[in-house]
């Protein structure tokens, strides 16, 4: 067992509370600095894409998990992203620029999506983000001039301060650098007054504006932080698959998006995380027991799309707080040995709420 | 100038009149309390002021200053702070996280400062911290710091909820029911932190309440309202005294 006495104000300000943390995170970095010295080129791949699904799940994330707006258009930002990333890069731009401008076009993007949310709640803002989605995503089939419509766009790889970084390895690093930057960024917030104003909107409008949280200004600014987050996988992502198309940012992937949230535990940054590596997981975990089952299952259509949907309602009915929870009650069993027990983690009936305010 | 003044204050719901032309005053200092039947129109005045709904008639001027046309978080920070009578904490954090949600008013910092954790927002971290481990100190709730809201029993949460009104350093603070769903023991201890507030913290407070002791042990004035409208004013022993009132939570003696 571990106790930790507080003796300053400053222990519950640090991001690693113990020495446990570091140590654990740390090795987390070695190993993943040292990923290309010991991931296979397929491995690599996968990482490639964690990296870029945890950024655009930690976007997410800080909408969903923190601020409790509801978004399924998210593959709108992505497509944002992806789209002026392309166009940039085709028009001479320099990465480190064409980076921030994708980010602050999808953030101008999610001010604008951003606005009916001050007005709308729950199932409400969901079928309104969601059409927002088919409206980007039909602009982008349409928009020839531009976007190159159904033919799409082709991007080469990233070109960072003159040095092409093409290989895996070097890409690698980019995303590996990237992800770590947000969630550094996101962690910040969260442990000051911003983050805390959002924990407020989430968990009661009504008390968050009587202590002087301006709603509108907040919802806005979480769905633009949101969306530049999102804008910035999507420019990734652009370079990791080199050729982009309307057909990547359909609802589908949107909702794929919304999966990554929950699966990994709504309302925590490791959350997005996990869920972003269960997302990419799951698919190869699929075509590998492909194998062991009958040619009739496996050879079924939408057999993925079948099991996605599974799991979703396992995690949802069984462990609603994700991943993120079960790798909680897992490390609590460890930290509590011998004295965990099973009803820690019972959810409790909440009190009477007042339902003459909404 | 006055500190706090309401006047001609009404809002009607379609054709439910709920508040009908109130007036009063709150002196800067004093506690007072709005007493009232069921749907007399108490919590529906507090909303009014909260600027949660529009006032149809009417206008309220707190230390000069009109409320009228202002956002709900306007009025927070002018310096008024309220509690809920059904308890509206956030429930999914912590009670330390609850309390410095309280100090949103005072936050010093930019977005693009807090997304780098710049020294100056540490500084204005610690600092908050400060000034909600007073409150914390006030409320005795050192106990509770690190818990869930989710799972804390109801009269601890009505503590929570008025360390969270105070953490906003407020210059008028309305109390929506302090005593309700509280054992006589938390009542008791309610009065001293309402009588410590007032005479400590020099902090004006308006409150609803229907506990007639401690109406009568912490307020200097009250209002009591019928059905939307004010039908008397004055000391605690004189409002309790007056026939409007009496006939109102007792009925009159005619036979019908």
């Amino acid at each position: 067992m571990r106790f930790i006495f507080k003796t300053a104000y400053d222990q519950d300000l640090r991001l690693f509370r113990h020495g446990g943390q570091v140590f654990w995170y740390g090795l987390l970095a070695v190993v993943l600095l040292a990923a290309p010295w010991w991931a296979s080129e397929y491995t690599m791949t996968q990482l490639h894409f964690i990296g870029i699904y945890s950024i655009v799940g930690l976007g997410l994330m800080l909408l969903v998990g923190f601020t409790g707006q509801i978004s399924l258009g998210h593959a709108a930002f992505l497509a944002v992203g992806a789209y002026t990333e392309a166009l940039m890069q085709a028009a001479g731009w320099p990465f480190w620029l064409s980076l921030p401008c994708a980010a602050l076009l999808s953030a101008a993007v999610g001010i604008v999506v951003g606005l009916p949310a001050l007005r709308l709640k729950g199932i409400y803002l969901a079928i309104a983000t969601l059409a927002f989605g088919v409206i980007v995503e039909e602009i982008i089939t349409r928009w020839d001039s531009l976007t190159g419509g159904n033919s799409g766009k082709h991007l080469k790889p990233v070109e960072l301060f003159g040095m092409k970084l093409d290989g895996d390895a070097d890409f690698y690093y980019l995303v590996l650098a990237l992800t770590t930057l947000a969630c550094i960024a996101l962690a910040n917030l969260l442990r000051s007054s911003t983050g805390r104003a959002f924990v407020a909107i989430r968990d009661s409008e009504i008390s968050a504006a009587c202590l002087g949280v301006n709603l509108a200004k907040y919802k806005t600014m979480s769905f633009a932080l949101s969306a530049a987050l999102t804008g910035v996988g999507g420019a990734l992502y652009a370079h990791k698959v080199t050729f982009i198309s309307p057909e990547q940012f359909t609802l589908l992937v949107s909702i794929e998006l919304v999966t990554i949230v929950i699966l990994g535990g709504v309302g925590s940054l490791h959350g997005a995380v996990f869920g972003a590596a269960f997302i990419i997981v799951l698919p190869q975990l699929i075509s590998l027991a492909k194998d062991y089952l009958p040619a009739g299952v496996a050879g079924a259509a939408g057999l993925q799309a079948t099991v996605f949907g599974l799991v979703l309602i396992g995690f949802i009915i069984f462990e609603p707080l994700g991943l993120y929870g079960r790798w909680l009650k897992i490390r609590i069993w460890f930290e509590l040995f011998p004295f965990y027990r099973k009803g820690m983690f019972r959810r409790q009936k909440t009190y009477m709420k007042s339902e003459r305010l909404r | 100038m006055k500190f706090f003044s309401v006047e001609n204050l009404g809002i009607r719901f379609g054709g439910v009149v709920a508040v009908d032309n109130v007036s009063f005053d709150v002196q800067r200092g004093e506690v007072t309390t709005i007493i009232g039947p069921n749907g007399a129109g108490k919590t529906t005045i507090f909303n009014l002021i909260g600027l949660i709904y529009p006032a149809t008639s009417g206008r309220i001027v707190f230390q000069g200053r009109d409320l009228t046309g202002r956002k709900p978080h306007q009025v927070a920070e002018l310096g008024i702070a309220r509690t809920f009578q059904n308890i509206e904490l956030f429930e999914h954090a912590t009670v330390l996280q609850n309390l410095l949600i309280g100090r949103h008013r005072h936050r010093s910092t930019a977005l693009w400062q807090e997304l780098a954790f710049t020294p100056a927002v540490r500084h204005a971290e610690r600092a908050q911290r400060e000034a909600v481990e007073k409150v914390i100190d006030f409320l005795d709730l050192q106990h509770y710091r690190d818990t869930m809201v989710a799972g804390l029993p109801y009269g601890v949460r009505k503590v929570i909820e008025l360390g969270r009104a105070l953490a906003t350093e407020p210059r008028l603070l309305l109390l929506d029911e302090p005593s309700s769903g509280l054992n006589p023991e938390e009542t008791n201890d309610m009065a001293f932190w309402i009588e410590d507030i007032q005479k400590g913290l020099g902090i004006t407070v308006l409150m609803v309440e229907h506990d007639m002791s401690l109406v009568q042990r912490v307020s200097d004035r009250v209002l009591a309202l019928n059905e939307g409208r004010a039908i008397a004013e004055g000391t605690p022993a004189e409002v309790q005294a007056h026939p409007a009132v009496i006939e109102a939570y007792l009925g009159s003696k005619e036979p019908a």
